[in-house]
């Protein structure tokens, strides 16, 4: 476990202006230990988490030493780690080994490190720094706003609750299914001298019992302990156990006539029956078994575990009730394990195990036999499949006709619009009618064929405009859209500018979560965050400024125009954060004139 | 019908169908800086340098009148002495056919021209070179445009552009016009041709030889003008605004700017699920046309 223990390389100080001793700090849960590497140092600390009272540490920074202060009765204890993430990690660990030792700390510093305001338990924190771990990003904005001082822990969380539910729910989704064994599996020891046979039995194994075998389990609601002892009554099951193991079909009918008692463990399972009944009767009725035989192996001569029925076909129906297949019980079994474990398998009193598993399946009866409206459903399913066409009346298919009235209003529309869009260019009304027109373009013919063609048939000095034109505007188009349409205009971008503006806009809208879910003001405290958060904000714009102006040239547009959409989202904040200053405002001299 | 096995595969060999848009109303508008027989004249050289390109290469020329479509040329068919000849020939009296045909001596506003008709010939003759001749040459159809959009032939013209999609049939378009046409932009885009509107219309031969000269093959080696945006957006069918969003009519799709009870344009009801109808409820949708 990486937390039982932390080792760091620390430098031992006995105030903040001291250079220190070099050495090597060790935590454990109970104490930490500080050994100077020099051995003949005379700084030596081992002293248990229990006397020490609280913790300090100092605001990261770049240039700032890494300072870790845990305050004692006598004095204090002064750390310097060699990086924050060192010094992270053993506030962390600090912080949880004072809590665990039981020893309230008290909030004796007055920059109350934010894990320990909340007596969080040691497997949320695990999982809080485990979440931070996994998600790169998430720990940048943790860093950047819980320690930066700007949210608070729980606030960070509050809005990740999802997160840690998330884990939450999943560690406790895991549950320890049955075994896959089968009960009878079990064999009877016996010590070989007197005729006796032993079965050991488990709280496990009961609950399988009662599981898969209802009977059993309403028997022993029934009997225990009215009738007969605990004892006596597994010994009778096992008894019928036995008897089934020696297939002696006869003698078991025998025993079961009887002892009225015994017989309900050899007489075949009445609630399953009918529980099986239930099952057939929810099978879809359109189900062609005829097109699955081929899947069956049954019919194959020699296949198969159940067909030793031919050999005691001449067993009258007398003993049909005392026949329990092979097959049955691995049916049951199966069907029981996949199931899983319903109940919960603590419950050791086997009593209330089979209380328990009885209730349950009530319950599912009930849920069953309410559910009308299943039933009306496979009924009207069999109608459907099972229909007889030619007795059907015809169905026309639900169609309403699509009536368009004039296609031209859209078209007409359209031929509008496009004049409306360039008013400058409508063409000036030629004045000539049709036929002049058509005079026109015809002289224009016959000009060109008394004429020929002009010559030369493009002037030198146009040529070379078109050209200049032409490869302009290829230029141009070719820079602003890119090759590829589908690479964005970030990944253009140098990757350090790309970065930065990924990582404000995820802060940005970290911040913006926070503000805005703190509206309507109705606490100090959430006025107190509001103002933090917008400081914070605040101090983004000048950022955004500067990548705006280090960005190159060519890419400047760009960036501006990505860096709009994070602004506008701040101005909207800071908007509605003057507004609702002012109202608050209002209010506050209104009040004591409406009052007076 | 020759089969497919005898036919010459080339890379370079064109088939070029040009459409010229013989619309007199727009020639004989003081919009066009370019007479329409300076025009021809840079056309026909055009033509000719088409046809010097590679000795296989086969030009036909369609014209696109007012009132009808019609082939004016054919370099396949005919003496190669008298090209320019019998092409203004038949182009006259596709004009004095065009005009027999016009009934409507109004001419209050410069009618456009059929566009969709000279596409439909241009592809049903590609289709026939594919089907017939031992030469599968590579089809492109290149657009003289002038006059603008008939909004009557959206449907048409749409079709065309469709099928020589389905068919490759690339639509090159060079709109002298004085606007941009919205069909032969998007004609252009679905296709993979290329869509100009030269700036220097005296220059027009400049820019015929520079853009649309090269074949298919070697246009993939080029850098060719792309269109800077085709506009895709929609109008309302209210107020005939170009809108970013909208509602749509769940029935026939049409587009309104704000919410209708009814659809003007089907009469669906929006809102009020059908009783005889289950299954499709109108409902509107806001959505994105972009």
């Amino acid at each position: 476990m990486t937390d039982a223990q932390v080792v760091k390389r620390v430098k031992c100080k006995s105030s903040v202006k001291d250079p220190g001793v070099r050495g090597i700090l060790k935590m454990t849960r109970e104490r930490f230990v500080f050994m100077p590497n020099d051995p003949s140092s005379s700084i030596k600390h081992n002293v248990e988490f229990r006397l020490i009272k609280g913790h300090k540490s100092s605001k990261e920074g770049s240039n700032r030493p890494a300072l870790l202060n845990l305050t004692h009765d006598q004095g204090n204890y002064i750390f310097e780690f060699e990086n924050f993430p060192d010094r992270e990690l053993c506030r962390d660990f600090v912080a949880k080994a004072i809590t665990s030792s039981g020893e309230a700390g008290g909030p004796t510093s007055e920059k109350t490190v934010p894990h320990k305001d909340e007596q969080l338990s040691s497997a949320e924190m695990e999982r809080r720094i485990k979440l931070l771990q996994e998600d790169s990003e998430l720990q940048k904005l943790h860093k950047q706003f819980v320690i930066g001082g700007v949210l608070s822990e729980t606030e960070f969380w509050a809005t990740r609750k999802k997160l840690l539910d998330v884990n939450d729910s999943r560690r406790a989704k895991q549950r320890v299914g049955l075994k896959s064994d089968m009960i009878f599996n079990v064999k009877p020891s016996s010590d070989g001298q007197s005729n006796r046979v032993t079965f050991n039995l488990t709280p496990e194994m009961i609950h399988q019992i009662f599981a898969e075998k209802p009977a059993v389990r309403q028997a022993y609601i029934n009997f225990v302990p009215n009738k007969m002892s605990e004892k006596d009554f597994w010994t009778k099951y096992w008894r019928a156990q036995y008897l089934h193991s020696t297939k002696n079909i006869i003698a078991a009918a025998a025993e079961a006539a009887e002892d009225e008692e015994l017989g309900v463990f050899l007489r075949q399972d009445a609630i399953l029956a009918s529980e099986i009944r239930q099952k057939i009767r929810k099978v879809d009725p359109t189900l062609d078994m005829n097109a699955d035989e081929g899947d069956d192996y049954t019919h194959i001569p020699g296949h198969g575990l159940a067909n030793n029925e031919d050999v005691k076909d001449e067993l009258e129906a007398q003993y049909e009730p005392y026949k329990r297949s092979f097959l049955q019980d691995i049916n049951r079994h199966a069907a029981v394990v996949l199931e899983g474990r319903t109940i919960d398998a603590e419950t050791r009193d086997t009593r209330s195990v089979a209380e328990a598993l009885a209730s349950l399946k009530r319950v599912e009866l009930a849920k069953e036999a309410s559910d009308d409206n299943a039933h009306q459903e496979s009924l009207d399913r069999v109608t459907r499949m099972a229909e007889i066409e030619d007795l059907q009346a015809p169905r026309d298919p639900p169609v309403a006709p699509l009536c368009i009235k004039d296609p031209r209003d859209y078209f007409n529309s359209q031929q509008v619009n496009a004049l409306n869009q360039l008013p400058g260019t409508i063409q000036v009304e030629s004045r000539l009618s049709t036929s002049e027109a058509y005079g026109s373009l015809r002289a224009y013919i016959s000009e060109i064929r008394t004429v020929g063609l002009s010559d030369p048939i493009v002037r030198p000095v146009v040529a070379f405009k078109v050209f200049n034109s032409l490869t302009q505007s290829i230029s141009s188009s070719k820079y602003q859209l890119g090759k590829n349409p589908h690479e964005s205009i970030l990944d253009t971008l140098p990757s350090v500018t790309k970065d930065e503006l990924l990582l404000h806009w995820t802060s940005i809208q970290e911040l913006l979560k926070h503000f805005w879910s703190s509206y309507p003001i109705t606490t100090s405290s959430l006025y107190a965050k509001v103002s933090r958060l917008k400081d914070a904000m605040s101090q983004i714009y000048p950022k955004l400024q500067e990548i705006k102006e280090s960005a190159r040239s060519d890419s400047r547009h760009q960036v501006s125009l990505l860096v709009q959409p994070m602004v506008q989202a701040l101005d909207a904040a800071f908007t509605h954060y003057e507004q609702d200053q002012q109202k608050r405002y209002a209010k506050s001299v209104e009040k004591p004139n409406g009052y007076a | 019908m020759t089969p497919v096995s005898s036919k010459q595969y080339t890379d370079d060999v064109s088939l070029l169908v040009v459409l010229i848009d013989t619309n007199p109303l727009f020639w004989s508008s003081s919009a066009v800086p370019l007479s329409f027989s300076k025009f021809l004249s840079q056309v026909i050289s055009f033509l000719n340098s088409i046809l010097l390109l590679n000795q296989l290469n086969q030009v036909m020329v369609i014209a696109t009148g007012l009132n009808s479509c019609g082939y004016v040329y054919d370099s396949s068919s005919g003496s190669t002495n008298h090209r320019v000849e019998t092409l203004l020939q038949k182009l006259e009296e596709f004009v004095v056919k065009d005009e027999e045909l016009n009934k409507d001596d109004s001419a209050d506003e410069i009618g456009s021209s059929l566009l969709s008709g000279s596409l439909s010939m241009a592809l049903c003759y590609i289709q026939r070179v594919f089907r017939s001749g031992s030469l599968h040459p590579q089809p492109r159809i290149l657009c003289m445009h002038g006059s603008q959009d008939g909004p009557g032939q959206y449907v048409a013209i749409m079709n065309s552009i469709f099928s020589a999609q389905r068919s490759m049939v690339p639509i090159d378009s060079c709109v002298i016009g004085s606007q941009h046409s919205a069909f032969l932009q998007q004609a252009s885009y679905i296709t993979g041709g290329v869509y100009l509107k030269p700036q220097q219309l005296d220059g027009l031969f400049q820019y015929l030889t520079t853009v649309f000269a090269t074949d298919l093959h070697s246009r993939s080696f080029l850098q060719l003008p792309k269109p800077t945006g085709v506009d895709f957006r929609a109008s309302c069918f209210c107020h005939k605004n170009t809108i970013d969003m909208g509602y749509i009519c769940s029935v026939c799709l049409s587009i309104f700017c704000k919410h209708h009870k009814k659809c003007s344009t089907c009469g669906s009801a929006f809102g009020q699920p059908q009783t005889s109808v289950p299954t499709s409820s109108q409902k509107r949708k806001a959505l994105n046309l972009n």
